[in-house]
């Protein structure tokens, strides 16, 4: 019988998916893909609870609906930037990125 | 429903997609008058809240709640808002015609941080946070053409991503163990399961990020100095007291503080302390104004969140009137480092030397602005350093008072290294700064508020005082 610990373990595996691609990745827009992935893995934590925990009401679909909502707007203003720092330097590496440090 | 409970909200929503719509639809030429229309509207608001200060409502069975506690950071968000809207006048020509767009976006991030204050659960405290921080993220881009402005938005848009992931991390793992997001209701089934102690530690790892405590300050002096100055002053002043506003209801409502398996004024006590030492000493070695703030504003987030630890009358009284009085000195200092980068287009310590010769009463008022950051009476800041201090001691942190009243000495160092280059350092540059009229009645209101705070805090005081009988 599958319950809520197996979820919220499916959601913290795909927490560190997310968490790993964003420390490794180089390329902005792969960073961005994997801040999605610790979004979504925010996404089965709080439906999964939603079902065991709270059983008739929607509170956690409706947290997971708000956050798809937020983190579509985090990522069209993200790309954005993304297009605009291009245009300014030619390059998407992150590593490329110095001219701000102490 | 009485919809005039929610009127500032409802009033600066409107007011920031007018202000959006109409940049976007007017000729070049008319932008000053949206700019215009941007400031009466806050300013108007504002008084509408002063007005209805004391009222109190309950809506939405709890999601959303309007008291003094909130109605107090409202004031201080608008007040920010105003004052760096202000100061910016004489910069906001770098923005060429798109600086009504500036406004709207700034009024938007208000809106956000006072969804922050009054949410009563987290889909609303987290759908305030996020408006709140995308439109920092569009502001700290906004100078298109320079790099430095493109590369710290982008540095600021994935690690404030990644921050808000923990946070929902956190709610999300709480939301698990308890079934509600209602700070209510959680406070009233918090229990110490492990899923809950990981949940609260990632939520006050999002937050601290917001706050910029050690160790998730890095990105706050890259983004500072990359930034254009005016967005600098707000996402310090503003953007700070949002998080703490937020933190302190979460802790003081949802978190178990006393609860006997995990020491959680501790863990902040620690937290408080090391961002105290290390915002100071990295301070210490900087050349650029910018970035000097930028750490002395990690040190001053160490400074407020020792009041949170103390969780009493007297230290959360502390967090409100320090939020207030850091708005005055930081926008008072940073106005003077604005006129300063549009004079001579540079921002290091050297571009003030000389100061004193040029312009005498800039320099002075950045010298009583640094002496309130410093915690050196007459000013404000030392009143609001006693109280969070005080606070502290009374909760038994006599070490954590004892650090930070250390490092404050040792802060006056690099505070009054600024005010060296201005008297004593020589300058090739002559004439005195120019300073739009707008930022002149910023810096008068700041200063004079820095002295008049500091001399007589008891009515402030008194305010927060009142504003804080909610959560304890």
């Amino acid at each position: 019988m599958i319950g809520l610990p197996h979820y919220l373990l499916l959601g913290a595996v795909v927490f560190s998916i997310g968490v790993f691609g964003v420390l490794t990745r180089r390329n902005a827009v792969a960073v961005l893909m994997s801040v999605e992935l610790m979004l979504n893995a925010v996404n089965i934590n709080f439906v999964a609870a939603n079902k065991f925990m709270a059983v008739g009401t929607a509170v956690g679909q409706l947290f997971s609906v708000f956050v798809i909502v937020v983190a579509a707007a985090e990522i069209a203003v993200g790309l954005a930037l993304v297009i605009s720092i291009y245009r300014q330097r030619g390059t998407v590496d992150l590593h490329d990125f110095n001219l701000l440090k102490w | 429903m009485d919809f005039s409970i929610l009127g500032a909200e409802i009033l600066i929503a409107l007011l920031g997609l007018a202000v959006l719509v109409l940049g976007l639809s007017l000729p070049g030429k008319a932008q000053k008058y949206v700019n215009g229309l941007a400031l009466t509207g806050l300013g108007l608001v504002l008084i509408y809240l002063i007005i209805s200060f004391s009222k109190g409502a309950n809506l939405f069975n709890g999601v959303y709640q309007i008291d003094l506690y909130g109605n107090y950071f409202k004031i201080l968000f608008l007040s920010a808002g105003i004052l760096v809207m202000l100061m910016a006048g004489t910069y906001i020509k770098r923005f060429e015609e798109k600086s009504s767009e500036f406004y709207g976006l700034m009024i938007l991030a208000t809106l956000g941080m006072m969804l922050m204050v009054s949410a009563g659960e987290f889909i609303t405290l987290y759908v305030g946070l996020e408006l709140m921080t995308i439109s920092f993220y569009i502001l700290t881009a906004y100078l298109k053409s320079d790099k430095l402005s493109g590369e710290a938005g982008l540095k600021y848009l994935i690690l404030g991503a990644v921050s808000s992931a923990i946070l929902l991390f956190g709610i999300s793992l709480v939301y698990a163990s308890l079934g509600t997001t209602n700070f209510i209701e959680i406070g009233a089934s918090f229990t110490s399961s492990s899923a809950v102690i990981a949940g609260v530690v990632m939520i006050i790892a999002g937050f601290a990020f917001k706050v910029s405590v050690v160790p998730f300050h890095m990105w706050t002096p890259d983004i500072y100095q990359g930034a254009p100055i005016p967005v600098t002053t707000y996402l310090s002043v503003g953007s700070k007291a949002a998080g703490f506003a937020a933190l302190v209801r979460v802790f003081m409502v949802a978190v178990d503080v006393s609860d006997p398996v995990f020491n959680w004024s501790l863990l902040l006590a620690v937290l408080a302390a090391v961002t105290i030492i290390i915002g100071n000493l990295i301070a210490l070695s900087q050349k650029d104004i910018k970035r000097l703030l930028a750490y002395s504003s990690i040190a001053q987030a160490g400074y407020i969140l020792v009041g949170v630890t103390a969780a009493n009358s007297f230290g959360l009284k502390g967090v409100l009137f320090y939020a207030l009085i850091y708005v005055f000195a930081n926008v008072g200092a940073f106005a003077v480092a604005t006129a300063v980068e549009v004079d001579t287009g540079r921002t290091d310590i050297e571009a003030f030397a000389g100061l004193s010769k040029r312009s005498p009463l800039l320099a002075a008022i950045m010298t009583i602005c640094m002496l309130s950051l410093a915690g050196i009476p007459p000013m404000a800041g030392f009143a609001g350093k006693f109280y969070l201090f005080a606070g502290a001691i009374q909760s038994g942190y006599l070490w954590l008072a004892l650090i930070g009243l250390i490092m404050s000495m040792v802060s006056v160092y690099y505070y009054l290294g600024v005010s060296k280059a201005m008297y004593i350092g020589e300058n090739s540059y002559e004439a005195p700064l120019s300073l739009g009229s707008g930022s002149t009645v910023a810096l008068w209101v700041c200063v004079l508020a820095t002295i008049l705070l500091g001399v007589y805090p008891g009515p402030l005081s008194e305010l927060a005082g009142a504003a804080i009988q909610i959560l304890l």
